[in-house]
């Protein structure tokens, strides 16, 4: 220990304060950012599942129905 | 060899290694840091010159290493981007550029409150200091021009032009401080070289430079793999391995 007492570790002679402030913003914006990936990382997979789970439900209902559908929209030319 | 360019190029088999690696890469990343961090703070002797605040020095230096060594893989990724229009190269360009943003913010944020009790100043418009700050503009006009242009395949183009363009802030940035006369104190951590410092406090900033990397790595890889889902949704391979997930 480079520390006689706790509190010395705290005081750290004066620097404590910057010392603390930059540890203290240093780990708070990593650890944000890392959070931050994985919960949008989840969020990606669920929206993909999602889309995949719609999908497969939409043939299961449909079996013998084609992919794409086309319907004539009738326009009135005068 | 090619073979291997190719196999890198396909996001499919870089989502399997990046999921294998991702493990390794956050624990070995947090085990290092912690060390390191623990060891500077409590148990590496005081500096004879500047006391007890030299310990910002811990994650001052690895944050601005990062902030450095992303922007010069970005402009590799770039060239990539430009020449072999390779889809992976923009996808990591795009993934790290806010991690790049936030290493350059915490370099310049420590190295400000490091700057109070050493120099007697927040702030000087010294050469390092400006051209750090220049970086974390590139970081913020990357990512906007990025956000600014609908098309992928022209953002992808507008953004490596812009990256490449920048990257003659990087060796502006390292040579600074030999240079000019400036306050920023010259380099004291280098690989190539013998310590200036003591063995006490190199070891300590070694593994925390280390660990830091790592989780870089693993930033890297997480967000790659978000970008990958949100680009190839409609792909075979992500729909059969979202459903493979789903039982």
């Amino acid at each position: 220990m480079a520390f006689d007492s706790f509190s010395a570790f705290i005081a750290m002679e004066g620097h404590g304060p910057y010392v603390w402030v930059c540890y203290a913003v240093f780990t708070v914006l990593l650890a944000g950012l890392m959070i931050w990936s994985v919960k949008r990382n989840q969020s990606a997979l669920e929206d993909c599942q999602r889309r995949h789970d719609a999908e497969s439900r939409a043939s299961v209902t449909a079996p013998g129905k084609a992919a794409a559908s086309f319907t004539r929209v009738e326009i009135p030319q005068d | 060899m090619w073979q291997w360019f190719h196999k890198l190029g396909s996001p499919k088999w870089f989502f399997g290694i990046a999921t294998r690696f991702m493990p390794w890469l956050l624990a070995g990343g947090l085990l290092l840091l912690a060390a390191g961090l623990v060891w500077g703070l409590a148990f590496a002797p005081k500096d004879y010159l500047q006391g007890n605040s030299y310990r910002i020095i811990f994650i001052h230096v690895p944050s601005a290493f990062l902030a450095q060594s992303i922007y010069i893989s970005m402009a590799v990724a770039a060239v990539v981007t430009l020449v072999w229009r390779m889809k992976l190269a923009d996808v990591f360009v795009k993934a790290i550029a806010p991690v790049g943003l936030l290493f350059t913010f915490l370099a310049l944020f420590t190295g400000a409150v490091w700057g109070k009790p050493t120099w007697g100043t927040w702030w000087v418009w010294d050469a390092r200091l400006t051209s750090m700050l220049i970086l974390l503009f590139l970081y913020g006009g990357v990512i906007a021009l990025d956000r600014a242009i609908n098309d992928e395949k022209s953002a992808a183009r507008a953004v490596a032009v812009l990256v490449l363009v920048g990257v003659v802030n990087i060796p502006i940035i390292k040579y600074s401080v030999d240079w000019w006369n400036t306050l920023h104190q010259p380099a004291t951590f280098k690989l190539t070289e013998k310590p200036s410092m003591p063995m006490e406090m190199w070891v300590p900033l070694l593994l925390s430079v280390l660990g830091l990397y790592l989780l870089f790595g693993w930033l890297a890889c997480i967000r790659m793999k978000t970008e990958i889902l949100i680009r190839e949704q409609r792909t075979r391979w992500v729909k059969d391995m979202v459903l493979a997930g789903r039982k």
